[in-house]
């Protein structure tokens, strides 16, 4: 009998190609990049501002008459015909090549970005200088390799927005969301920031501060500068230094309760903005298997105790050599923060401990032990910062999380991993609040009775890599601290499944289910 | 411990299998012709569109069956040796067993139309089928679907993905006619004819015409029209494939005959799923029973018997689903396509023609019987719950918004459907 070692549909006639309206939406597109990398080999363009619009603004246009070339002609529904047939979406040729594209971008942005033309001791050149006209009206400053990725960035959740709202133009809950996605990116991470740079002068300074960018993914924003320049400005800054507190001990865990995580992570992240907009074409290639479920978690909460212990090293540090500056002592701050993860892990073994696997509890315990010993050395060894340097840390974190894994790979290889790589496997914000979620929040995926037929479109286009078919088939509703609530599971299902909800109930009853097919009353189990 | 083999990995067989793990010790093989793995049958579609990989549907990893101690084996059973205990292998090989379980499945009707076994004619169950049909559909013009039912509308939609012309030939008047009412009916042709389907009512499939090549070139219908097409689906229902039983002593009609505990007529042999055929159906409907979920069910019950549980199938409250294009179906208890005598009827229909909820309720004692919605996705508990209980419609009007399943920030029709079934009802009474 057949033997099936391959898809069999990639045989003939399937639809893969791209019509003629798309096909001129790429030229368009590509004679914008073909601008700014022009610029890039200091191509000198007279009326720099003009070209400028006239690249961003091709790139957006391009964007947008592409998804008119897909969904235009088509009526409301899901869109996912093709998908594992075209190479872009399937880590075929074009996959490979954006893949390795999007990662030389980065890898020359982090870490070469003199290649794109910054200079910071005279004028910029290269395509950092096309952006100064728009920075210099922003900000009032020339362009910094940032103004240039937080440009594009910005363009691309706002043009590929555009596109996922029209694919998903049935779906109200994807257009609000979308919405709120380039709202946030826009606003917060683009256009304030900018403007609070103009504030500065010689004697007054705030850092660059996108407000919604929480700690731990924000992880330098405690840094001695920051804090240095939040307390120097007076009244506003200092309001600023006390959002970004109030943000990850406050505002977080309460909206987290309400609403689970997605609040956060694909409503306003910028992370997950991109990831939503322009990532969406990638949402299929997570790995769904249990194996990565199991990287994931060890990967992701290591992370939340790399960024734990090198914040407090950081802050430590200074408060400890510059204690005269703060308030705060280096020893009621290291005591606060063993109080506080003191408390988390006793509140989490008090009341779920029997919704811990064998691995959470071993790796809950093993780490906070870890924790705790390395502030009591340091604690009572004095200077000595952990058996680290503070600024060891905080540079290797820089680089290894902030750069390379957010970034080159959680980016870059949107095309290979999928669009979520970063959120599911290193970002330490999404760990925390996924804690909460699956722990102690109303948020939940229910199940719609038996109605699952085990297709397995959730589980394909979960971009976490949630296998949301194994929780719908068995009737029981899916509480997992990696969803992001972006509900496309919902959406995809052909016989109307799942439905993301904030219930009353956040106790056991969130997390049960029938052992037996609902509407079978012939069959009893005494399972539970 | 017992050998118990199962004879099919649908959701029939693999759900009996979990369940006898659940509750035993039982050495099982779950033996298929198929595949090597379980997949999805209602998720084909799927992959023929591109929406997923084979890998995608199959609802577990395959270290499951491992972990889990199902062994699993590919090879078809020509025979089956029932007094003898032993089944046979094409390949020659044998297997004893103590307890069979026959879940094998269906096959797509022909009714003997004249080139039914052309190239390029076929129907759509298997994965086999799947193949067939990627390589049928090849420099394919205009495909013509016979049989307006489920499958039917799938292989549309199929097809149609692929810039494949579709003729789609439903011997009544409406599409689906003898499951959905009249309204229902209509609604749902509206949208196929909404995406270029050439829908043609109450035509019947006379001839397949083939070329010089034995390959189809055309077909024809009853009403004498001749319709040029490359390729042919066959989708008027399935039944049940069980010839192979024919020379065992298993009582046999259009399936394998089960009593309520699904037991054939032969000791430790039972079936389940879209095989078995009851001799009564427990619950009064009909006695084959063709749907993922019962299958489920009947895996379920099986498993228990099986592991000296005697349970018979007892299915509650009658639910199924599907998706025609767009248009996402739900029904809970019972909808005939004529209403009976004792039935009022509450229907409301959306502006755009793409939503409909239909409200049964019994005339003379006004308890809630059935429901049929399009377009707006429903609480299966509480319909459940409604339908179990004999809810009066009043009481089901009353709390409508309980079965409200619909993602969150959609439109909320409840209110208009509220107010207008209200009106409905005061205007009857």
């Amino acid at each position: 009998m057949t033997k099936i070692d391959k898809d069999i549909a990639l045989v003939s006639g399937p639809p893969k190609d791209i019509n003629n309206t798309q096909k001129i939406a790429t030229l368009i597109g590509m004679s914008g990049l073909l601008i700014l990398v022009l610029a890039a080999f200091n191509v000198n363009f007279p009326h720099i501002g003009i070209w400028l619009a006239i690249a961003l603004g091709s790139i957006a246009a391009s964007i947008i008459l592409y998804s008119k070339g897909a969904y235009g002609n088509k009526q409301e529904g899901i869109k996912n015909d093709g998908v594992w047939f075209k190479s872009i979406s399937s880590r075929g040729f074009w996959g490979w090549i954006a893949g390795i594209a999007m990662t030389g971008f980065y890898i020359v942005l982090y870490f070469f970005p003199a290649l794109l033309g910054l200079n910071t001791e005279r004028e910029n050149g290269g395509v950092i200088a096309l952006f100064d006209p728009l920075s210099k009206a922003l900000s009032g400053n020339a362009a910094s390799q940032w103004f240039v990725y937080g440009t594009l960035y910005t363009v691309a959740i706002l043009a590929f927005g555009i596109k996922f709202m029209w694919k998903y133009r049935n779906n109200r809950y994807e257009r609000l969301r979308t919405f709120s996605v380039m709202f946030f990116q826009t606003g917060f991470a683009f256009i304030i920031p900018e403007l609070i740079a103009r504030l500065n002068s010689d004697s007054f300074s705030l850092p660059y501060y996108d407000l919604k960018n929480v700690w731990p993914l924000n992880y330098y924003n405690f840094e001695q500068y920051r804090v240095d320049e939040m307390i120097n400005a007076g009244n506003i800054g200092l309001a600023m230094l006390i959002f970004g507190v109030l943000s990850i001990l406050v505002i977080t865990p309460i909206l987290t309760y309400k609403y689970g995580k997605r609040w956060y992570c694909s409503w306003v992240c910028g992370c997950g903005g991109l990831a939503e907009t322009a990532g969406d074409p990638f949402r299929q290639l997570s790995d769904k298997s249990t194996w990565a479920w199991k990287m994931e978690r060890w990967m992701v909460h290591s992370v939340v105790v790399f960024v734990v212990i090198m914040t407090t090293a950081v802050i430590s540090t200074y408060l400890g050599y510059d204690s005269e500056k703060y308030w705060l002592t280096k020893g009621a701050f290291l005591i606060g923060v063993v109080a506080i993860l003191t408390l988390l892990i006793g509140l989490l073994f008090a009341f779920r401990r029997d919704e811990l696997k064998k691995d959470a509890k071993i790796g809950a315990i093993g780490y906070f032990a870890i924790i705790l010993t390395m502030i009591g050395i340091h604690y009572s060894t004095g200077n000595s910062i952990f058996m680290f340097e503070a600024e060891t840390l905080r540079s290797t974190y820089g680089f290894l999380i902030g750069s390379v894994f957010s970034g080159v790979i959680g980016t870059g290889f949107y095309p290979i991993l999928g669009n979520r790589a970063w959120c599911r496997f290193g970002c330490p914000m999404a760990a925390i609040m996924g804690m909460q979620q699956r722990f102690f929040s109303k948020f939940r995926i229910t199940t719609n009775g038996s109605q699952c037929i085990s297709c397995g479109n959730c589980s394909t286009y979960c971009e976490m890599g949630i296998d949301v078919k194994a929780y719908a088939q068995k009737g029981q509703n899916i509480v997992r601290s990696s969803c992001v609530g972006c509900g496309v599971c919902s959406a995809v299902c052909p016989r109307g499944v799942l439905k993301l909800e904030n219930g009353e109930d956040v106790g056991d009853s969130r997390y049960d289910s029938d052992p037996i097919t609902f509407g079978n009353d012939g069959v009893f189990l005494n399972v539970k | 411990m017992k050998h118990i083999a199962i004879i099919g990995n649908g959701i029939s067989g693999v759900t009996a299998a979990r369940h006898i793990r659940k509750l035993s010790d039982h050495k099982i093989t779950i033996i298929s012709a198929e595949t090597e793995h379980f997949f999805s049958r209602t998720a084909l579609m799927y992959v023929y569109m591109g929406h997923m990989k084979y890998e995608n549907i199959k609802p577990y990893e395959d270290h499951f069956w491992i972990k889990n101690r199902i062994d699993l084996k590919m090879g078809y059973v020509p025979k089956v040796d029932a007094e003898g205990k032993k089944l046979h292998f094409q390949s020659g090989e044998e297997m004893p067993f103590d307890v069979l379980v026959i879940a094998c499945g269906s096959k797509p009707n022909k009714f003997g139309w004249k080139g039914q076994d052309l190239e390029g004619v076929q129907g759509l169950y298997s994965w086999q089928d799947l193949e067939l049909m990627e390589k049928n559909s090849v420099n394919c013009e205009r495909a013509v679907i016979v049989g307006g039912g489920l499958i039917g509308i799938e292989m549309a939609e199929m097809l149609l993905s692929r810039s494949i012309k579709v003729t789609f030939l439903v011997r009544e008047s409406r599409f689906w006619g003898n499951v959905l009412p009249k309204e229902e009916g209509e609604l749902v042709s509206k949208h196929i004819k909404s995406h270029q389907v050439d829908l043609r009512f109450e035509t019947e499939l006379d001839e397949i015409l083939p070329d010089e090549n034995g390959r189809v070139k055309a077909i024809r219908t009853k009403n004498g029209d001749k319709i040029s097409c490359q390729f042919v689906g066959l989708t008027a229902g399935v039944g049940p494939k069980v010839d192979f039983l024919k020379s065992s002593s298993i009582a046999l009609n259009r399936g394998v005959l089960v009593n309520e505990f699904l037991e054939t007529n032969i000791p430790n042999i039972y079936s389940i799923g879209d095989c078995a055929e009851f001799h009564e159906h427990p619950t009064g409907r009909r006695n084959l029973e063709q749907v993922w979920y019962t299958g489920k069910m009947m895996g379920e019950t099986v498993a228990q018997t099986i592991c000296n549980n005697k349970t018979a199938y007892q299915p509650g409250v009658w639910f199924n689903s599907a998706k025609f294009f767009d248009i996402e179906y739900q029904t809970y208890g019972w909808v005939w396509a004529e209403p009976k005598e004792n039935e009022a009827i509450l229907y409301w229909e959306h502006a755009n023609g793409k939503k409909c909820l239909k409200l049964i309720y019994n005339k003379t004692d006004s308890s809630f019987l059935a429901a049929n919605v399009f377009g707006i996705r429903l609480r299966h508990k509480v319909l459940d719950y409604w339908i179990k209980n004999e809810t009066k419609i009043e009481e089901v009007l009353k709390n409508l918004e309980d079965a409200n399943f619909e993602p969150e920030f959609y439109e909320n029709n409840f209110p208009e459907i509220k107010k207008h079934f209200q009106s409905q009802i005061t205007q009857t009474a």
